[in-house]
């Protein structure tokens, strides 16, 4: 494997090995390990200051815990779909590129 | 770093939306000009826009104990500088407000100076210092990514600290109660977030070394190969 190829893939290494390696020790706590930071920050404004109404709602919130997830992962897959779609169409013009570039052998 | 809708009171929240506004508008005026300018840029746009799409839909576990998402919004400040990332950061914001009930539209402003202002900004600053200092590619979109991540959950911190003061230690207490819950999860997110940004630098110096050089990202001449 060529030295470009081998650092990508330690870098995917890496980056695998610090989302697995909490769940793995098993760091979650309290009632429901690994919540969102977002909900725990929802629950400590609710704590101490109980008295607070929110005073707008969300205008669509998903039925359930399910449909959310869906919705999380469309926005995944959009994103890596289009990431997909560019790195494809860059390389193919660099390699279009390339051949045009050079003088024809065969 | 989202704010639950509702979770700011309607001063705040207004006022975080009159500091974001003026960035969002110049933002978008330069996203109109980087397009007219160099059309053929517009493919790596979007695709940095996607980037952030994906990996602010991520929820990932972290050494607190609780689970939270990079933001993606650093690769996108390198590239094509901050204020075209106050636009796109704020679409994803938008999109996850509306359809997600994450985040929320009376949050959205507060939400997007910490997402898509503060931590395309800081990110920038970072990497055009280390670059400036004779810093490599690729330490110098880490650091970026990782900082600029870690920076918007700081502003988050301050923003929820200054709308919920704790009522026995104050503003103080409650920033480093908010810093707890969101700074300290983010780190190892921040660093995962550095990682994949310089994974996705390297592979587009790979197959996009012309935009890079026009962006001023590269600045060695084509190798004929």
């Amino acid at each position: 494997m060529k030295r470009f190829s081998r650092v990508n893939l330690l870098l995917v290494l890496a980056v695998l090995l610090l989302t697995v390696a909490p769940v793995a020790l098993g760091l979650g706590s309290g009632q429901e390990p690994f919540t969102g930071a977002d909900a725990l920050a929802e629950r400590a404004i609710v704590d101490n200051h109980p008295d607070y109404e929110p005073w707008f709602s969300p205008i669509y919130e998903p039925p359930s815990g399910e449909v959310e997830s869906a919705l999380f992962a469309l926005q995944a897959a959009l994103g890596a779909g289009f990431l997909g779609y560019y790195f494809g169409v860059a390389r193919t013009r660099q390699r279009l590129r390339g051949s045009a570039a050079k003088p024809p052998h065969e | 770093m989202h704010i639950a809708e509702g979770y700011l009171p309607p001063v705040q929240a207004a006022a975080w939306f009159a500091v974001s506004a003026p960035f969002v508008v110049h933002g978008s005026r330069a996203l109109v000009q980087q397009v007219r300018r160099d059309p053929e840029t517009k493919l790596l746009l979007g695709a940095a826009g996607a980037f952030t799409f994906v990996l602010s839909a991520l929820k990932i576990p972290s050494v607190t104990g609780s689970c939270s998402h990079p933001t993606g919004t650093g690769l996108g400040a390198v590239l094509f500088r901050p204020p075209v990332m106050s636009v796109l950061g704020g679409i994803v914001l938008l999109f996850q407000a509306v359809l997600l009930a994450h985040g929320g539209l009376s949050t959205l402003g507060a939400n997007i100076f910490s997402m898509a202002i503060v931590g395309p900004w800081v990110a920038y600053a970072v990497y055009a210092l280390i670059r400036r200092a004779g810093g490599g590619l690729d330490v110098a979109v880490f650091a970026a990514a990782a900082l600029g991540d870690l920076a918007t959950y700081c502003v988050t911190s301050v923003q929820l600290a200054l709308a919920f003061p704790d009522p026995a230690t104050g503003f103080l207490g409650a920033l480093m109660k908010f810093g707890g819950i969101f700074a300290l999860t983010q780190i190892p997110l921040a660093i995962s977030e550095g990682l994949l940004s310089v994974l996705v630098v390297r592979l587009l110096t790979r197959v996009s070394g012309d935009d890079l050089r026009r962006l001023g990202v590269l600045r060695t001449p084509a190798v004929q190969a």
